[in-house]
């Protein structure tokens, strides 16, 4: 279940990441990917959910922290896509996986040369608008105005922290420019093959039993890209 | 040519659609039943009853929006009548939906 793992850091070094993992050697190995930001807390539940239910279809997977992640002590502002994807890198080799199920946001870690699943990629900049646009809600609830591009222009300068989450001004640069293209070797699974209603814009954390096992039997069942 | 009344612009989503687009993304937002959402009247109130309808869940409300109706929603846009109940939301969007 539990255990600890070797994730390389941003400066060169190795850190210790936790890691939530099914292992008994099976066949068919599935690294996860999960939201990053608020959806990360948002859809933790039901990604454990779909891990029980690929557990019980004799599928093996792992979701593994990277740093700034979850029960991580790295600092969030230090990280980026670039350090992530090198994490994620090297989670494919350390856990051994055969393929990928990237969720949301986790679609823009997954590497050119795997294979996988993509549930529901949105785009970066419309992610890094939600946060934004959070912000200055919750700015104009204690009176305060804020404007989008000056705080842009902030977060391109010296970074920014939005709806909790300290962004490091290369990770606000990354949401600002980068594309969400699914590479070649990866299906884009939508809602409508999940079925029920997007979890993620949940005011309150849900899960859902059924799309789980939507899900889980896609990953299951189908080759990786077909 | 009495006939020729409340037409939609060919182009754009018909005024029950905004309101069916409406309903759907607030039974996302706050997990509710389609039979819960289909009762809300323009009365029904949102930001400021809702206890769970935070600023972040705002903000979701606002950018799915802008995905599902095909609009921009501009910071000036975005004041506490809009949000105030169903109907001054579903005004806000029939809005949009002409002026994009």
């Amino acid at each position: 279940m539990y255990s600890v793992w070797s994730c390389p850091l941003p400066d060169g070094g190795v850190g210790e990441e936790m890691v939530l993992g099914f292992d008994e050697a099976r066949e068919k190995r599935i690294l996860i990917i999960p939201p990053l930001f608020e959806e990360a807390n948002r859809l933790r539940h039901q990604i454990v959910e779909t891990m029980r239910k690929l557990h019980s279809r004799g599928v093996d997977c792992f979701l593994p922290d990277l740093p700034g992640w979850n029960e991580s002590l790295a600092d969030f502002d230090n990280q980026s896509l670039a350090h992530w994807r090198v994490g994620i890198a090297a989670a494919v080799e350390t856990f051994s996986t055969t393929a990928i199920l990237a969720v949301r946001s986790g679609c823009w870690l997954v590497p050119e040369d795997s294979r996988g699943w993509l549930y529901a990629p949105p785009k970066p900049q419309q992610i890094l608008r939600n946060m934004l646009r959070a912000r200055i809600l919750s700015a104009r609830e204690a009176g305060r105005e804020e404007i989008t591009e000056e705080l842009r222009k902030t977060g391109r300068e010296r970074g920014i922290t939005l709806a909790g989450w300290p962004l490091g001004p290369e990770l606000f640069a990354e949401l600002e420019t980068e594309d969400s293209a699914a590479p070649p070797g990866y299906s884009v699974v939508d809602q409508t093959d999940v079925g029920g209603t997007p979890l993620w814009l949940r005011a309150e954390n849900d899960f859902d039993l059924a799309q789980a096992t939507a899900l889980a039997s896609i990953v299951a069942t189908s080759g990786p890209g077909a | 040519m009495i006939a020729e009344t409340a037409q939609a612009e060919p182009t754009g989503p018909s005024r029950s659609d905004i309101d069916q687009t409406l309903r759907a993304i607030l039974r996302d937002v706050l997990g509710l039943d389609q039979d819960q959402v289909d009762s809300f009247t323009g009365d029904t109130g949102l930001f400021g009853h809702l206890p769970e309808l935070d600023s972040m869940a705002v903000a979701g409300l606002l950018t799915e929006m802008e995905d599902r109706l095909d609009i921009v929603i501009e910071d000036d846009d975005v004041d506490g009548e809009m949000l105030e109940n169903f109907g001054g939301l579903l005004a806000f969007a029939e809005a949009k939906v002409i002026e994009g």
